[in-house]
């Protein structure tokens, strides 16, 4: 239990070094990658709190696809000048230097208070199977799923082809 | 079964990402790195569903939740990188500063 308890702690610190690390770190590729470590943590995190389905969806998705994007993107788009990269360094490091200290004095004073989270429901789980539930219980949540896909591919088909016209 | 104290751990660092995301949205000049804030923020939201489904028992339904919110995120995502190769293209920068095609 008590290794248990510290492999946790572990993977929560983790977590919160890789989202500040992406925020903190100059280049948008290591940006790019810090965000799909942050996703890959989050998915150790998932699978530890039994949510093995959302996990591999985190990981395969979050950590795969949304970082492919992420870095096509940013190949797409032209870097920076090494005079540019220089003064933006500076305005850089002025704006976000605080950051980290913000993040330190926050966790460390909510640790201290250290609530202790028990809010089992009364009435148990009806349904157990995140794919019945789904299937079954949400079945608007998928009609509202491929609305959302719909809307997604026809939005970048006209943007693209308005792009193209011009 | 994870100890009720790493539970209120798990709540306060998806608070510590919801700072880092804000803080990145608010501060950044360039749209990629906004998104990446955002981005960073839905990973809280993530997280805070996953964790209250393990708090009350409903652990299939937080999935649910959190396989419905991904699909989103995805979506989202494409769109917005589409939005932000756009604007590349037409003003040959990502910089908020200088986008002001819109003024006035």
């Amino acid at each position: 239990m008590q290794i248990s308890n510290t492999l946790n702690l572990i993977v929560i610190i983790t977590l919160v070094m890789a989202g500040l690390w992406t925020i903190m770190t100059r280049s948008l590729i290591r940006s790019a990658i810090g965000l799909a470590l942050t996703s890959a943590v989050l998915t150790i995190l998932m699978f530890r709190l039994d949510s093995w389905l959302a996990a591999v969806f985190e990981l395969s998705v979050c950590s795969g696809l949304i970082s492919v994007v992420f870095i096509s993107t940013i190949s797409l788009t032209e870097p920076l000048t090494k005079s540019e990269v220089l003064k933006h360094m500076k305005d850089r490091l002025h704006r976000f230097m605080y950051l980290p200290l913000l993040i330190l004095v926050v966790g460390v004073g909510l640790s201290l208070i250290k609530v202790k989270l028990n809010f089992q429901l009364p009435a148990a789980e009806i349904e157990t199977d995140a794919r019945k539930v789904l299937w079954n219980l949400r079945d608007l949540d998928l009609l509202g799923q491929v609305a959302i896909i719909m809307t997604g591919i026809f939005g970048v088909i006209i943007f693209f082809r308005e792009m193209r016209r011009r | 079964m994870m100890d009720t104290n790493l539970l209120w751990y798990l709540f306060v660092a998806a608070i510590m990402l919801l700072i880092t995301g804000f803080y990145c949205i608010f501060l950044t000049y360039n749209l990629i790195r906004a998104l990446i804030g955002i981005e960073l923020l839905i990973k809280a939201a993530t997280l805070l569903i996953i964790a209250a489904g393990y708090i009350t028992g409903r652990v299939a339904l937080a999935q649910a939740i959190v396989i419905t919110l991904i699909v989103v995120e995805v979506v989202f995502i494409v769109v917005a990188t589409g939005v932000v190769i756009g604007l590349h293209k037409q003003n040959g920068t990502l910089d908020t500063r200088k986008l002001r095609n819109l003024k006035g």
